[in-house]
């Protein structure tokens, strides 16, 4: 085993996969190597037993039951919101919950963009956006006559504040929409620094913290935006929930999104009247359950401490960017300063494409990803048309980096030189 | 030997045949695969019978996808135009002689949908006969 990356921290690493009922499993006769947690995590067995607990002992309908069963659920529900909110700084009243992410900026692309925006009017978004935070901008300004535009990213996978300066400039921008770690890079981005500099300009800020939840400390508060949005399954919780923590003026400002039951307060023949925060944006019956499994997941990642996650993410990923680097051909997109960059890995291997090199090392129970990421935009500024990528989490092991260069060197041998 | 990337596959990755572009030509279409993100067009030309008189594929993407496109290339040049349409997943398979999981399935079709499109019919995913 090579020595750890110069500058790698010597905290012991943190040994959860036992935790993890999935990773027990093989395949192909190997234990799995999962390295694609960037696109979704797995799940710890507290989530699984929370939500497996909720259904058989207090399952019902939230909100307007009165008997005692309604009651428990809604108060499993809303303690789920309540802890969640004070993760990542905010507050139940501006924490909303839908289905994901790409749901939750729809929410706003919609009920704010389209009673917000109008002709001249400029959305900005970066080059490294996932798509979840380019279409619905697109089908705002389509919807509005609004202009978009980009802000570029560098060589290195990195935005530049004097681009962004620029950018401002023209004085239009409304809105200003930003990843906070990039899915395909890792990169992270100073999102406090660029929502102050886009507020100053009059813009209204939006970051999609997907990435950035699950593996460092988030303190919406302390980024200063006016909507952080992220999603439960990559921070160890279940699909379908995702969060929306909002500036609570905006959010009281905003038409609903949803119309439906439980965002309403009176439904007349003609009009109907809203709900309090932050119901009116959650119209039907909630993800209940996954609201219970996301608040064990929080539950999990709080008593782990997000410094000791940050921490461990950081040394694993210092310690695959060494292995890689000493691969022949093997090049590494995004920045390679520790400090720059969460646990996110996206490589090329000279003469073989993104896809084999995933065949093969699914061949040893190695899971990585190989495609665009979702991120089309980024892969044509890189001039790439896909990579393979690793990503870590609590529960990875410096064993299943080492099983993932095993495998790039078996593809080696495969491709031939 | 790899059950997959056999000699003649990477022979084939790594030389594709009839890759390039034809100017002028008759017939070209391009398309993509949605799941991945890999390219590929085609140019055709076509003889006074309606038959391909040659062809070039042009893109990128995996192993299994250019090996496909080139193998097969060798058998489109020749035949009527108007065959296309009713080629099958199956003859694509045959051709390529290795067992492809559902995963890369798209990729081993990937190049008979874009002949689809050049020969005028709908591009539509290649199903198998049976």
């Amino acid at each position: 085993m090579a020595a750890p990356a110069t500058g790698t921290p010597t905290a012991p690493p943190l040994e959860l996969r036992g935790d993890f009922p999935v990773l027990r499993r093989e395949h192909n006769g190997n234990p799995i190597a999962y390295l694609d947690s960037a696109a979704t995590s797995q799940k710890p067995r507290a989530v699984i037993d929370a939500m497996s607990a909720y259904y058989e002992r207090s399952n019902a309908n939230i909100h307007r039951g009165v008997y005692g069963l309604a009651q428990e659920a809604t108060d499993l529900y809303e303690g789920a919101r309540e802890r969640v909110a004070r993760f990542c700084g905010s507050e139940s009243q501006a924490t909303v919950f839908a289905k994901n992410a790409t749901e939750l900026i729809n929410l706003v692309a919609s009920a704010w963009g389209r009673s917000s925006l109008g002709p001249g009017d400029e959305v900005l978004i970066t080059e490294m956006e996932h798509h979840s935070n380019i279409v619905p901008w697109q089908l705002a300004c389509q919807a509005t006559g609004a202009s978009l535009r980009w802000l570029p990213v560098s060589e290195e996978g990195e935005l530049s504040l004097s681009d962004l300066d620029a950018a401002l400039g023209s004085g239009r921008v409304r809105l200003l929409g930003c990843v906070h770690v990039s899915n395909v890079l890792g990169t992270i981005n100073p999102v406090a620094k660029i929502c102050a500099r886009a507020r100053a300009a009059g813009a209204v800020t939006l970051v999609d913290g997907s990435q950035a939840v699950p593996q460092i400390p988030v303190d919406v508060g302390e980024i200063g935006c006016d909507f952080y949005i992220w999603t439960g399954h990559k921070a160890l919780g279940p699909t379908g929930i995702g969060v929306l923590h909002g500036r609570r003026e905006l959010l009281e400002e905003m038409p609903p999104f949803l119309g439906g039951g439980d965002m309403i307060s009176y439904v007349g023949y003609e009009v109907s009247t809203w709900n309090d925060l932050p119901w009116k944006f959650e119209a039907g019956t909630s993800p209940i359950a996954e609201g219970v499994g996301l608040g064990a997941a929080i539950d999990y990642l709080a008593e782990l401490g997000m410094e000791r996650v940050r921490e461990h993410e950081r040394s694993l990923t210092g310690y695959a960017l060494e292995r890689l680097g000493g691969l022949a051909g093997l090049r590494v997109l995004g920045p390679l300063e520790l400090e720059r960059r969460g646990g996110a890995i996206s490589f090329s291997l000279d003469g073989i494409h993104p896809h084999d090199i995933a065949e093969i090392c699914d061949r040893e129970g190695v899971c990585v990803r190989a495609g665009h990421h979702c991120a089309q935009p980024l892969m044509r500024r890189l001039g790439v048309p896909a990579t393979a990528r690793a990503s870590f989490h609590v529960y990875n092991t410096r064993e299943d980096v080492d099983r993932l260069v095993g495998a790039l060197e078996r593809a080696r041998e495969i491709f031939g030189p | 030997m790899d059950e997959l990337y056999r000699d003649y596959i990477l022979d084939h990755y790594k030389n594709p045949r009839n890759f390039g572009e034809l100017d002028p030509h008759d017939l070209d279409f391009h398309d993509h695969n949605p799941l991945c993100g890999d390219e590929l067009g085609v140019h055709l030309t076509v003889d006074g019978e309606g038959r391909i008189a040659d062809l070039r594929f042009h893109g990128q993407g995996c192993a299994i996808s250019q090996a496909a496109a080139s193998i097969t290339s060798e058998e489109l040049i020749g035949k009527p135009v108007a065959e296309i349409p009713a080629l099958s997943a199956d003859w694509v398979l045959e051709q390529l002689g290795i067992d492809i999981s559902p995963t890369r399935r798209k990729c081993a079709l990937l190049s008979l949908k874009v002949m689809r499109g050049a020969a005028g019919g709908e591009a539509t995913w290649p199903e198998s006969a049976s």
